[in-house]
């Protein structure tokens, strides 16, 4: 399975619980994380974290693969901290980003990604007024999540492609042919909506 | 049988550019395959019966609806298949992207759950319902672009290139598949084994359609051509 989170189907009460109100759980975490202040307060929020993927019928290893990619972005916010404001701080801080990556993961892992586009699309209802179309902007989420592998994809093989010819590592010999050919995907992609009337 | 008129067509993507050059042709065959060069016109001629690329000049129709003037009804009876299929699968698991064509439909939740069912067990695909379709092989991933578009019950299918991206097996299985089904099927290919069987073979060369026969004339001429 992948690491981005998506959908692992399942019976447990987190997948039967509606996706808004899993969304709107996930927002009042969120406003809530604002009051975590103490390591130990972080220790506890990660336990109920850890508990709701095992209630969810999820074991703790997937919970860890979500964490993987935040690995640099969490040690080098660590490093600040802990130079800046002290270990507690540092404890607090990254402990926080955790907990709600977790919540985040634990939405998409227990939940259809048509029924989250659905429940974003409900939520955006009112946006009408104001002449947003929320079916559109369910159908960016969607799309979103869907590309994120596709570009990953698409990186390996223009690494692979720099290796094969006995290029060193140049983020602009990376960044350029990666760049081109996510413009190539996301006009095929477009091509592919529109075929299939997207935009009737 | 749909019946596709194309009269008078030219496509110029700029004004240097003359991809299609006064196309007629009226189609009504159930098997239809059209070979050529790379950018001989082929998969302009193409994206021409679904609306996708409307033509500079001249028309194009199918069942008599306008591709310019009847777009969204046209596209509700004309599917499209690409080569890639990773640019064409649109939503994350298998059993949304088949669902994702059947929305605007006025179906309730249970038919749309029980057409994508179906569809997934018809092209062996059951198993893989709840999958990440980016973890799919090849092969499947072009078996589920496939099935995203029958999925919707189009009356005709244009499938451009579908096969070049994928080894010999499952070329194969998507030619079985295509062979099976009931539908009009017009495709783009540079496979010509595909086209076996097919009731007429349109070959274009320079944005010109140069030979319009039955499989193995046309092919022929095809080589010859290239040679």
């Amino acid at each position: 399975m992948s690491t981005l989170g998506l959908y692992r189907p399942g019976t447990s009460w987190l997948h039967r619980v509606p996706a808004g109100a899993k969304l709107g759980g996930l927002v009042l975490a969120g406003i809530g994380s604002v009051l975590l202040d103490e390591p130990w307060q972080v220790a506890v929020a990660l336990a109920v974290a850890g508990m709701l993927y095992l209630s969810a019928g999820l074991p703790l290893a997937a919970a860890g693969r979500q964490l993987r990619p935040l690995l640099w972005i969490g040690l080098v916010t660590a490093g600040f901290h802990l130079v800046v404001t002290g270990w507690q701080r540092a404890v607090v801080v990254v402990g926080v980003i955790a907990v709600l990556v977790l919540l985040a993961a634990l939405v998409t892992l227990t939940t259809r990604t048509t029924d989250l586009v659905g429940a974003v699309v409900r939520a955006a209802g009112p946006l009408r007024v104001l002449r947003v179309d929320p079916e559109r902007l369910g159908l960016m989420i969607a799309l979103a999540i869907r590309c994120v592998p596709v570009v990953v994809g698409l990186a390996e093989e223009v690494r692979d492609a720099q290796r094969a010819r006995g290029l060193t590592a140049s983020p602009r010999a990376f960044a350029v042919p990666l760049l081109v050919r996510s413009l190539r995907h996301a006009d095929a992609l477009g091509e592919a909506l529109a075929a299939r009337g997207v935009d009737d | 049988m749909p019946v596709i008129e194309v009269r008078g067509v030219s496509h110029a993507y700029d004004e240097r550019r003359v991809v299609l050059d006064e196309v007629d042709v009226r189609v009504a065959e159930q098997r239809v395959g059209v070979v050529g060069a790379n950018g001989s016109g082929k998969s302009t001629f193409a994206r021409l019966l679904n609306g996708l690329v409307l033509p500079t000049s001249g028309t194009v129709t199918v069942d008599g609806l306008d591709t310019r003037r009847d777009g969204r009804a046209v596209r509700r009876r004309v599917g499209f298949c690409f080569t890639d299929p990773d640019a064409q699968i649109v939503m994350p698991t298998v059993a949304e992207d088949v669902a994702f064509g059947l929305r605007r439909r006025g179906l309730s939740q249970r038919e749309v759950d029980e057409r994508v069912a179906a569809t997934l067990a018809a092209y062996g695909l059951d198993g893989h319902a709840d999958h990440p379709a980016h973890l799919l092989s090849g092969g499947q991933k072009q078996l589920l672009a496939l099935a995203s578009v029958l999925v919707t019950e189009p009356d005709l299918l244009v499938m451009d290139e579908p096969t070049t991206l994928l080894d010999l097996r499952n070329a194969t299985r998507i030619a079985e598949v295509v062979a099976g089904l009931p539908q009009q099927v017009l495709l783009v290919t540079h496979h010509l084994d595909l086209l076996a069987g097919f009731d007429r073979v349109l070959v274009f060369d320079e944005g010109r359609l140069v030979c319009d026969d039955v499989p193995e004339p046309a092919v022929a001429y095809y080589r010859k051509l290239m040679a």
